[in-house]
């Protein structure tokens, strides 16, 4: 059944050639590339039709058109809405020509718009484009085959000084974005002088009278502000009438005023 | 200017183009006869690593543009005519010494490189609508290939081939895109003049 379908649909992939590239590894997306839009896939379905670009048969194309919609669906591609769009264009389209036309329509000299009118206008235009884009890819084909010199030492000297206002923008802009990192460490030692944190614990010490060692250091932010803490408590007992009591082995320590 | 003077020998030449730019009067004009004239561009465009604008040539060499052309055209045809495996053109504005595409294959191999990617379907297509119909937009693009292109676009915009040129004044102001001088180059056109008329394109619909 499966198979079946799929024979339905065999696009003759090796003459339909894609009119551009072959880069693609994967035959799957090397198939369906091949469309790159719905006016490809349009394009196509008429090519394979035999049918004259200028009386397109809608009722025919729409149906092989929606066909390939649900093929590529069954193939589990994401259908782009671009495809989906051109679907209900079509859709519409062949219902206006099954209607009776609207006499409002009906230009002054008795013409009647064909609803195709303007799909074809779209479809010519997208062709000529396709055109010029082969036209281009034989031009860049062709480029690629000739070379200039090879760049020499000079050319390199001129490249540098061409690229050096923006260079230097950038290269000094991240100096300076180090410089101010530098800069906020140097503030921060600043902040945990010995002299600070000396008068930090007098503070403390004149407010409260006791004061656990332990509290103490566990406000220290960093490294550095508990090595200071350590020397501060150190050097306020030798210089100050402070004392160390504790009260129980491995208990905590308590700095006091004598 | 003496810091100038003391600075690496190797600029010398550079420093003289970009002198010839700021001094407002050109140089003496001098007329070489057309022997020496052809090898003098010869010189030029050779030494420079992108293509040399007709008018720089002059300038530099103090002659009137007319007789440049002449003179690099015949040098043009010179070189075609010795069938070797350089040839001088003109392209994306300028002239340019390479080599013969006849000998792709053994430059390549010599350079140890391979052809850089190929652009899609997609991205040819998007180029083609830009290279005729610039500045566009994105929706202008979008009713003539049918299908979103704003992948392509990214792509073109990443290899330099297309750049943006402002906005539209409708409503959103949509970005104008527009072709490169890189476009120019890798797709050897002299300028978008050299383009086929679109119009000519219409004949192979069928």
């Amino acid at each position: 059944m499966e198979e079946q379908q799929y024979d339905q649909f065999t696009f003759d992939f090796n003459n339909e050639q894609p009119e551009i590239v072959r880069d693609s590894q994967d035959a799957l997306q090397l198939k369906i590339g091949e469309f790159a839009g719905p006016l490809d896939l349009l394009l196509f379905l008429i090519r394979q039709e035999q049918a004259n670009i200028f009386d397109i048969p809608v009722a025919k194309i729409t149906d092989e058109y929606l066909k390939y919609i649900k093929l590529m669906k069954k193939l589990d591609i994401t259908v782009a809405s671009d495809f989906l769009v051109m679907a209900a264009q079509l859709i519409e389209i062949k219902s206006r020509m099954l209607l009776p036309q609207d006499p409002k329509e009906v230009t002054e000299e008795g013409e009647v718009e064909d609803p195709r009118e303007a799909l074809v206008r779209q479809l010519l235009e997208h062709q000529k484009f396709k055109n010029a884009a082969e036209m281009l890819y034989e031009r860049v084909t062709v480029e690629r085959a000739v070379f200039p010199r090879g760049r020499i030492e000079s050319d390199d000297i001129n490249a540098e000084i061409n690229a050096t206002v923006f260079d230097l923008i950038n290269v000094f802009q991240k100096i300076l974005a180090r410089q101010k990192e530098q800069i906020e460490f140097e503030i921060e030692r600043e902040e945990i002088s010995m002299a600070d944190m000396m008068k930090e614990l007098k503070r403390r010490l004149a407010d409260f009278k006791e004061l656990s060692v332990t509290t103490f250091f566990e406000e220290m932010r960093s490294r550095r502000e508990l090595v200071t803490a350590f020397i501060a408590v150190l050097e306020i007992v030798r210089t100050e009438s402070i004392r160390l009591i504790q009260s129980a082995t491995f208990g905590d320590i308590v700095l006091k005023k004598s | 200017m003496n810091e100038e003077e003391i600075m690496d020998i190797d600029n010398d030449e550079i420093e003289v183009i970009e002198e010839l730019d700021v001094i407002d009067a050109p140089p003496e004009r001098v007329s070489r006869p057309i022997v020496e004239l052809m090898a003098a561009c010869e010189a030029l465009i050779f030494t420079a690593d992108e293509p040399v604008p007709n008018k720089i040539l002059a300038e530099v060499l103090g002659e009137e543009q007319e007789s440049v052309r002449a003179a690099v055209e015949q040098l043009v045809s010179e070189y075609g005519e010795r069938d070797g495996g350089l040839q001088i053109r003109e392209v994306a504005g300028g002239w340019q010494l390479c080599s013969r595409p006849t000998f792709h294959e053994e430059v390549r191999r010599f350079l140890r490189t391979r052809p850089s990617a190929k652009l899609s379907i997609a991205a040819l297509e998007t180029l083609a609508v830009i290279a005729y119909k610039q500045p566009v937009t994105v929706p202008e693009i979008l009713e003539i290939r049918g299908v979103q292109s704003a992948s392509a676009i990214k792509t073109l915009l990443d290899k330099r081939l297309i750049v943006a040129k402002g906005r539209k004044e409708t409503v959103g102001k949509p970005m104008m895109y527009g072709t490169s001088k890189d476009f120019l180059l890798q797709f050897g056109l002299k300028d978008l003049d050299e383009l086929p008329n679109i119009e000519d394109f219409e004949d192979l619909v069928q």
